[in-house]
């Protein structure tokens, strides 16, 4: 900035702002390398502490009692699964439906309203979420239950279906509803088997990247669904959840626990990444080219 | 002379800018709203020919969805009253003391969330401080400097970190990172910086330290997203402009993108800032859960969100139960201001569509 073209300054200047250049690349080089640290150091230490321990007992008993070897997470993994069908009975279709609202209809104000509620209820700690779903469901029934659990994850589902839906909904090109429109077809049939239809594979990965969102929550969970020592299948019951068990592990004191904990976050985040990694091969495809 | 400078720039700095960024999306959009003028004419005279049998079926069809779109406000409206309801106990017995009071004492019933509201901020603000230099520059390498053929990698790669659920972090952080926190870092940070009084005490590894670096690691991939979409807004034609004038790359950076992107970037500070506010397990994991204020960073902390994760099971009582619930409230509305602070920023480089922004 102070450097002035033929100032007696030039030679000086330059050099420094050779090595400012040098610098800066040298830091965003250094920033990157640091930010991904951490993701290979989680990794690597997921894989050599848990996958020694993943194994058939693991997979197919319930835990022991506390100071007891043993034992495993097969509660707890039906349990989550449990929480979060739920869950997304509760979410995809308000996420969906939501999503249409703002693709269809809401290129209005009241459209715009609805986009920056989503976006802020986005925003929202969980635990938060947690309490409120606490006062409705647990404290009215008096007891903790999977069904308290699933519909609080089912509300962290929606904003983030709706947004996908709507982006993907909107990438639809009106030649096609227009062609449909034409052939007689009503609007809600156009909408739900023709537009909806054309931007399926982009709405179920909105829906995957919602699903393996809620799937590692753990925070909501403590005072909904609460976990849960034996085996539970009724939804007014507390549950077990894989999240709940790592995070009741991980501070417990015993070393057993403290492996299987290792473990069962390995299987949590397998599920996430597999998730994630359809959604990118889905979304780097076709019509969805470009889109995330 | 630097004020000056930046005074006369500012008006050309400002309207360039907003020109230049949004730029391509405001094309866009005039061009889709005359698509859809044009077209949604079109489809207004295609639906006066249709049958009246289906008419009743579309405004069933539309009052559904409308329903479900208005679900969205009735749920943040739910958890509001949700909240304020279960807390009305403790706002009436304390009211504004709450907030500045420091004592946090179950059994008498005396509640101040002011070690809570302390920790919040501590960590959080610990948090920024590592975050924002990292994720701005690994956004810069992305964007402007790596390979082509790794930019998408790269890119997919800190977006992972985002997937990752806190309660893994908090796992990590207490098995892997405060072990290498006590045994090497919080060593040397107190002979080299222990003068300062931030890094004093005994160090055990898990602590306020701790709880910053962890939520820093889970709030770069927000900032560094966000800051990636507004730089790849910003029309190749900038930096074309500043190259040709003589500039290094560092410089071309500097001028031509990052102050173009600059309201942008601090659109996704704020919304890292509301992560890190209500972020809980990795939290309650590693920071210690001390209802203290110390200045040293190696001590223990609590934070708002860790209180309620901690003890909201374990309340025994409905004064205490209700405290727990005033501190989610008062979560919940600073989260809220942060977050459509922050969606107001980044709505107005990227113009609101997601979709826009990033095509």
């Amino acid at each position: 900035m102070l450097n002035q073209p033929g100032s007696a300054q030039t030679a000086k200047l330059s050099l420094w702002r050779r090595f400012m250049n040098h610098a800066a690349t040298g830091f965003a080089v250094g920033a990157a390398i640091l930010v991904l640290a951490p993701l290979l150091a989680i990794f690597v230490y997921l894989l050599v502490k848990g996958a020694g321990s993943v194994n058939w007992a693991f997979l197919t008993q319930t835990p022991k009692p506390p100071g007891e070897l043993g034992g495993g997470m097969a509660n707890a993994m039906v349990g989550s699964a449990l929480i979060l069908a739920v869950a997304s009975v509760l979410g995809v279709p308000l996420g969906i439906g939501c999503g249409i609202y703002l693709a269809e209809y809401g290129r209005n104000r009241f459209g715009d309203l609805v986009r920056f509620t989503a976006d802020v209820l986005n925003g929202v700690p969980s635990i938060v979420i947690g309490i409120a779903v606490y006062g409705l469901i647990v404290l009215q029934q008096k007891h903790f239950s999977a069904f308290s659990g699933g519909v609080a994850l089912g509300i962290m589902m929606v904003p983030t279906i709706a947004r996908a839906t709507e982006e993907m909904l909107m990438m639809v090109p009106n030649v096609i509803r227009e062609a449909a429109l034409g052939l007689g077809i009503p609007k809600w049939r156009t909408t739900l088997s023709i537009t909806l239809r054309t931007a399926s594979a982009g709405v179920i990965t909105g829906c995957m990247l919602a699903f393996a969102r809620v799937a590692g929550e753990t925070a909501p969970l403590l005072f909904t669904a609460f976990g849960n020592q034996f085996w539970n299948l009724k939804l007014n019951q507390p549950t077990a959840a894989l999240s709940l068990q790592v995070f009741a592990y991980a501070i417990s004191p015993y070393e057993d626990w403290h492996r299987q904990a290792w473990a069962g976050a390995l299987i949590l985040i397998v599920m996430i990444v597999v998730a994630v990694a359809a959604v990118r091969i889905v979304t780097s495809r076709g019509m969805l080219k470009g889109t995330s | 002379m630097s004020r000056t400078e930046n005074e006369m720039n500012s008006p050309e700095g400002i309207n360039p800018t907003q020109k230049a960024v949004t730029g391509i999306p405001a094309l866009a959009k005039t061009a889709t709203q005359r698509e859809t003028s044009a077209t949604s004419s079109v489809l207004e005279r295609i639906r006066q020919t249709q049958p009246r049998s289906s008419r009743f079926p579309d405004a069933t069809f539309r009052a559904v969805i409308l329903i479900t779109a208005i679900s969205v406000f009735a749920i943040v409206v739910f958890v509001a009253w949700e909240l304020i309801d279960k807390s009305r106990l403790s706002l009436h017995q304390f009211g504004l003391s709450f907030f500045y009071g420091h004592d946090w004492d179950p059994v008498n019933e005396v509640f101040g969330a002011v070690p809570f509201i302390y920790g919040t901020l501590v960590s959080s603000f610990l948090a920024l401080l590592i975050a924002i230099p990292l994720s701005v520059g690994v956004a810069v390498y992305i964007t402007e400097m790596c390979p082509v053929r790794l930019r998408a990698i790269i890119a997919f790669l800190v977006e992972l970190l985002a997937a990752i659920p806190s309660v893994i972090y908090g796992l990590w952080g207490i098995f892997v990172l405060a072990p290498l926190l006590r045994v090497y870092v919080e060593p040397f940070l107190a002979k080299t910086l222990g003068w300062t009084g931030f890094f004093s005490g005994p160090m055990y590894g898990l602590g306020m330290l701790a709880a910053g670096i962890i939520l820093s690691i889970m709030v770069i991939p927000i900032i560094a997203s966000i800051t990636r979409e507004v730089l790849t807004a910003v029309p190749q034609s900038q930096r074309e402009a500043v190259l040709a004038l003589g500039a290094t790359r560092w410089e071309m950076i500097r001028m031509g993108v990052l102050r173009n992107a600059r309201i942008g970037i601090i659109g996704g500070i704020i919304l890292g800032l509301g992560r890190a506010l209500g972020e809980t397990m990795a939290v309650t994991m590693v920071i210690g859960n001390r209802p203290e204020i110390s200045q040293s960073l190696f001590a223990g902390g609590y934070t708002m969100a860790s209180v309620i994760a901690n003890e909201f099971t374990e309340a025994t009582g409905d004064v205490y139960l209700s405290a727990l619930v005033e501190i989610g409230l008062a979560l919940f509305i600073v989260t809220l201001i942060v977050n459509a602070l922050a969606r107001l920023l980044v709505w107005s480089i990227t113009g609101g569509s997601a979709a826009r922004a990033r095509a």
